[in-house]
C-alpha cells in the first residue's frame, strides 16, 4: 500500500529530549497523545470515585453518609470530570496518536498548539476541583448547571467554575482546530478522501463540531456569571429573561456535544470490526455519510432535552420528529458493524470483545434514547432513572467501552509489546458483567418513578438500588484490572509484536515499525 | 516518491511557550474567578494581581513565542503547506468566534421574540401575564421591564451610525493595505494600516463615548433588563474583540516598519485583517439587529 517503512527510521536529526521537560516542553504528537490519554484515565480514576461516593450513599433509602449538598456536588462534578475530563480529553489523545500516523503526516499541523491545547486541562480540572474545597463548597447544580441554580441558588465558586469552563473550552476548541487542520491539509499523497480511515473522518467531523458548538458553552456560562454576578437577567424573567431560554442555549451546545463523545467511538469500531472480521468494512461511503447527517442533524434536535418546560405543540412535534430521524442514520451504521460480520472469519481478541459489547449495549442505549424521543412519553421518563440508564449506556458501555477498544487496539503498537491478554480479559469480562448490574435495573426504577440526582427515595426503589450500587462497585473495582494492564504494558513487559500486530489489520498505522518510532513519515508515503 | 520534490513539513522541537501560556490561563482563570467574587462582594482578596500576574504572563508568552514564529519565518523554515495549516487554522479560529457571539445574538432573538412576549401573555401564556405579571406590556426594546425596571432605549443616528461608517470605512483601508502589501507598495501600506488603526481607536472612544453617555443620562446599564443586558454584552464583546483587533493591526504596523512580509510570505498580515473584516461584519450585525430593529 505504501512506501512507509523505508522512512520510518530517519528520525537521526531530532534528538530524544528526555526526563520532565520531555513532556512539559513537548511539540510530538505521540507524546501529547500519551500525556492526553494519562490524564484522561486520571479523571476517568477522580471522577469514579466519585461515582462511588454517590453509589454508596444511594446503597439504601435514608441519608446516611454524606450530606445532600455534598451529594449534590458530587453528581455535578462527577458529570463534568467524565465529560470533559475523561471522554472528550481520551478521544482527543487517541486523534493524536494516530491521525498522523493514519494519514501519512509527520505530525498534528500546528505541534506547539497542541502542547498548550493538553497543559490547559490539568490547569483547569484543578479549579474545578479546588472549589470542590471552597467555602460553600464547589458546584452542585449538575453538570447541565440550569438557571436559576446555577444562578440565583449557587454559590461562590460558581465564579471559579464558570472560568475553569472557559478555559476548558479554549482547550479543545485549539484541539479540534488541529485534529481538523492536520485532516485538510497533512494527508500523504494518495490519501484521498474517500481513503480515509473511518477513525479520521469521524474525528473530522467531531472537530467541526466541537468548534461549532464549544464557543455557544463560553457564551452560556458567560451569562450565568453576568446573572449571578453582575446583576443581568437573561435567565430571570422579572427583568425579561427566561430561566429555559438558558436550557435552549445549553442544549444547542449540550446535544451535539453528545455526538462528539459518540462519533469517534463510531470510528474505532469500524477500524476494530473489519480487523477482527477480516473483510472490508461494510458500506464505508454510507458510513461517511451516516456520520456527516448525524452531525449535522445533531443541531436541530436539542430541545428533545426540553420536552417538559412547556413548549409549543408545533415545537415539541418538530424536536420529537427530527430525533427520531437521527435514528437512520445511526441504523445504518450498527448494520453496517453487522453486515461487516457477517460470514467474515471472526476471531475474539480483547479489542473485539470490547467492540462487540459496543455493539450491543451501544444500541440498547440507543433503544432508550428513541423511547425518550417520543414527547408524550418522555413526560414520564424525563428526570427519571430512566435518562441516566440511557446515557450511562451511550456513553459507558458505548463512548468508554469504545476508548478501551481502542487501547487494547493500538497498545501493542505504540510500545511494542502485547498486553497482559488474561488480565484483559478478566478487565472485560468483570466490566461487561457489572455495567450491566449496574446500569440495567436503572431502566426500571426510572420507569417505576424515581427521580434522578436525589440523595434519598422511597422504599420501593430499595432493592434494584441495592443492585445498583453492587454492580458500581464492581464496574469501579474492575476498571483497577485496567489500570494494571496498562502499567504492565507502559513498563514494556510482554511480547514482542510483529509490525502488523493483528492478523487482519490494514492501514498506514500498521505498516509502521512497533513499537511506532518516535518520528514517523517525515516524508510522507504514497498511497496507492 | 524520492525523486518528487518535496517540501519538508516544518515540525519544531520542544519549546517552552505553550506551557508559559498553560499557566497564564491557569492564572487568569484563577484571578478572574476570585476577583468577580470579591469585588462582588466587597471583599478584598489577592484576586485582582492574580488575574494581572495572569495577564502579564500571557504577554510575554504571546511577545516570546511570535518572536520565535517570526524568526523562523522570516529564516524560511516555513513551507506553503505549513503556511496553509495556518491559514486553515486562522479561518476556523474565526469561525469558532462566529459562534461565540451567535450564543448572544440567539439570546437576544429569544428575550425579544419568545420570552418577552410571553411574558405579556402571548399565545396560551395569558394566565402567566395576569397572575405573574399583571399590567406587563410586549414592546422592544424592552424600557420596562417585568419587574418594573425602567430605561431608556439606545437610538441607531448619532455615535452608533458614525461607528458604522468608520468600522466600514476601516474594512476599506485594510484591504487597500493588503493590496499595497501585495504590489510591494510600502508607502501606502503603511498609510492604509495607519489609517485603519487610527479608524480602530476612534471607535473605541467614541464606544466609550456612548457607554458613558448611556449610563449617565439615559439610565441604560448592564442591570437595565434584558434590553441592557443583551446591548452591553454584544457591544461590549465586539469592543473587546475591536480592541484585540486594532492591537494585531498595530504590532503588524510596527512589523512593517521593520521591514516585515513579502508580497508572497505574510500570513500574519492576512489574519491580522481577516480577523478586522471578522470584527466589521459582526458590528453591521450588532449595528442592525441591535440598534435598529
Ligand atoms: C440514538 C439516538 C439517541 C436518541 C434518540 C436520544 C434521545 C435522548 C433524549 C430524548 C434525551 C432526553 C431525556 C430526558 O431528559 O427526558 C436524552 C438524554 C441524554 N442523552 Fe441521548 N439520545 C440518543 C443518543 C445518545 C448518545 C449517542 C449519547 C452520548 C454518547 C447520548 C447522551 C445523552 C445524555 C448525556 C443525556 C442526558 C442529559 C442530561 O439530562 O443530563 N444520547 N437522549
Ligand atoms: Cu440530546
Amino acid at each position: 500500500m505504501s512506501t512507509a517503512t523505508e522512512h520510518a527510521h530517519d528520525d537521526h536529526h531530532h534528538h530524544m529530549p528526555t526526563g520532565i521537560k520531555r513532556w512539559i516542553f513537548t511539540t510530538n504528537h505521540k507524546d501529547i497523545g500519551t500525556l492526553y490519554l494519562w490524564f484522561a484515565f486520571i479523571m476517568f480514576l477522580v471522577g469514579g470515585a466519585m461515582a462511588m461516593v454517590i453509589r454508596a450513599e444511594l446503597f439504601q433509602p435514608g441519608l446516611q453518609i454524606v450530606e445532600p449538598n455534598f451529594f449534590n456536588q458530587m453528581t455535578t462534578v462527577h458529570g463534568l470530570i467524565m465529560v470533559f475530563g475523561a471522554v472528550m480529553p481520551a478521544f482527543t489523545g487517541l486523534a493524536n496518536w494516530l491521525v498522523p500516523m493514519m494519514i501519512g503526516a509527520p505530525d498534528m499541523a500546528l505541534p506547539r498548539m497542541n502542547n498548550w491545547s493538553f497543559w490547559i486541562l490539568p490547569f483547569a480540572f484543578i479549579i474545578l476541583l479546588a472549589s470542590l474545597f471552597m467555602e460553600g463548597g464547589g458546584p452542585a447544580f449538575g453538570w447541565t448547571f440550569y438557571a436559576p441554580l446555577s444562578t440565583t441558588y449557587s454559590g461562590d465558586s460558581t465564579a471559579l467554575f464558570v472560568f475553569s469552563v472557559h478555559i476548558m473550552g479554549i482547550s479543545s476548541i485549539m484541539g479540534a482546530i488541529n485534529v481538523i487542520v492536520t485532516i485538510w491539509n497533512m494527508r500523504a499523497p494518495g490519501m484521498t478522501w474517500m481513503k480515509m480511515p473511518l477513525f479520521v473522518w469521524t474525528w473530522l467531523i467531531t472537530a467541526f463540531l466541537l468548534i461549532a458548538v464549544m464557543p455557544v458553552l463560553a457564551g452560556a456560562v458567560t451569562m450565568v456569571l453576568t446573572d449571578k454576578f453582575f446583576g443581568t437577567s437573561f435567565f430571570d424573567a422579572a427583568g425579561g429573561g427566561d430561566p429555559v431560554m438558558f436550557q435552549h442555549i445549553f442544549w444547542f451546545f449540550g446535544h451535539p456535544e453528545v455526538y462528539i463523545m459518540i462519533l469517534p467511538a463510531f470510528g474505532i469500531i469500524s477500524q476494530i470490526v473489519p480487523t477482527f472480521s477480516r473483510k472490508k468494512l461494510f458500506g464505508y461511503a454510507s458510513m461517511v455519510y451516516a456520520t456527516t447527517s448525524i452531525a449535522l442533524l445533531s443541531f436541530i434536535v436539542w430541545a428533545h432535552h426540553m420536552f417538559t418546560t412547556g413548549m409549543p405543540v408545533a415545537a415539541e412535534l418538530f424536536f420529537m420528529i427530527a430525533t427520531m430521524l437521527i435514528s437512520v442514520p445511526t441504523g445504518v451504521k450498527v448494520f453496517n458493524w453487522v453486515a461487516t460480520m457477517w460470514r467474515g472469519s471472526l476471531t475474539f481478541e480483547v479489542p473485539m470483545l470490547f467492540a462487540l459489547a459496543f455493539i450491543v449495549l451501544f444500541t440498547i442505549g440507543g433503544l432508550s434514547g428513541l423511547m425518550l424521543a417520543i414527547t408524550p412519553v418522555d413526560f414520564q421518563y424525563h428526570d427519571t432513572y430512566f435518562v441516566v440508564a440511557h446515557f450511562h449506556y451511550v456513553l459507558v458501555s458505548g463512548a468508554v467501552f469504545s476508548i478501551m477498544a481502542a487501547v487494547y487496539y493500538w497498545l501493542p503498537k505504540w510500545t511494542g509489546k502485547m498486553f497482559d491478554v488474561t488480565l484483559a480479559k478478566w478487565h472485560f469480562w468483570c466490566s461487561l458483567i457489572s455495567v450491566n448490574v449496574l446500569f440495567f435495573p436503572m431502566h426500571f426504577i426510572g420507569l417505576a418513578g424515581m427521580p434522578r440526582r436525589i440523595p434519598d427515595y422511597a422504599l420501593q426503589f430499595a432493592d434494584f438500588n441495592k443492585w445498583i450500587s453492587i454492580g458500581g462497585f464492581a464496574f469501579g473495582l474492575s476498571q483497577l484490572i485496567f489500570l494494571a494492564v496498562v502499567i504492565k504494558a507502559c513498563r514494556k513487559q510482554g511480547e514482542p509484536v510483529s509490525d502488523q500486530v493483528w492478523e487482519g489489520a490494514e492501514g498506514l498505522e500498521w505498516e509502521i515499525p512497533s513499537p511506532a518510532p518516535y518520528h514517523t513519515f517525515e516524508t510522507p508515503p504514497v498511497v496507492k | 516518491m524520492a525523486e518528487q520534490e518535496y517540501q519538508k513539513y516544518y515540525v519544531p522541537e520542544q519549546s517552552p511557550w505553550p506551557i508559559v501560556g498553560a499557566v497564564a490561563l491557569f492564572l487568569i482563570a484563577v484571578g478572574a474567578g476570585n476577583f468577580v467574587i470579591e469585588s462582588t462582594k466587597g471583599e478584598s482578596g489577592f484576586g485582582g494581581w492574580i488575574l494581572l500576574a495572569g495577564i502579564v504572563t500571557l504577554l510575554v508568552m504571546l511577545i516570546g513565542w511570535f518572536n520565535n514564529q517570526i524568526n523562523e519565518s522570516m529564516n524560511g523554515m516555513h513551507s506553503d503547506q505549513l503556511g496553509r495549516s495556518y491559514r486553515q487554522g486562522m479561518s476556523w479560529f474565526i469561525f469558532s468566534e462566529v459562534m461565540f457571539f451567535a450564543a448572544f445574538f440567539g439570546a437576544l432573538f429569544y428575550a425579544r421574540v419568545i420570552a418577552v412576549p410571553w411574558l405579556a401573555g402571548e399565545g396560551n401564556n395569558a394566565m402567566t401575564n395576569e397572575v405573574l405579571w399583571p399590567g406587563f406590556e410586549d414592546m422592544w426594546p424592552l424600557t420596562k421591564t417585568p419587574g418594573g425596571t425602567e430605561t431608556t432605549a439606545m437610538g441607531w443616528m448619532g455615535l452608533p451610525l458614525y461607528n458604522t461608517i468608520i468600522l466600514l470605512v476601516s474594512s476599506f483601508t485594510c484591504h487597500f493595505a493588503h493590496v499595497a502589501l501585495e504590489k510591494e507598495q510600502r508607502g501606502k501600506l503603511k498609510l492604509m494600516l495607519g489609517l485603519t488603526v487610527l479608524l480602530g481607536c476612534i471607535f473605541l472612544f467614541l464606544q466609550v463615548e456612548e457607554y458613558v453617555h448611556a449610563y449617565r443620562e439615559m439610565n441604560l446599564t448592564l442591570q437595565s433588563g434584558v434590553y441592557g443586558n443583551t446591548f452591553f454584552l454584544l457591544t461590549g464583546f465586539h469592543g473587546m474583540h475591536v480592541t484585540l483587533g486594532t492591537i494585531i493591526l498595530i504590532v503588524l504596523w510596527l512589523r512593517i516598519m521593520k521591514g516585515h512580509f513579502t508580497p508572497k510570505n505574510h500570513f500574519a498580515f492576512q489574519a491580522g485583517s481577516w480577523y478586522w473584516h471578522f470584527v466589521d461584519v459582526v458590528w453591521v450585525m450588532l449595528f442592525f439587529f441591535v440598534y435598529i430593529l
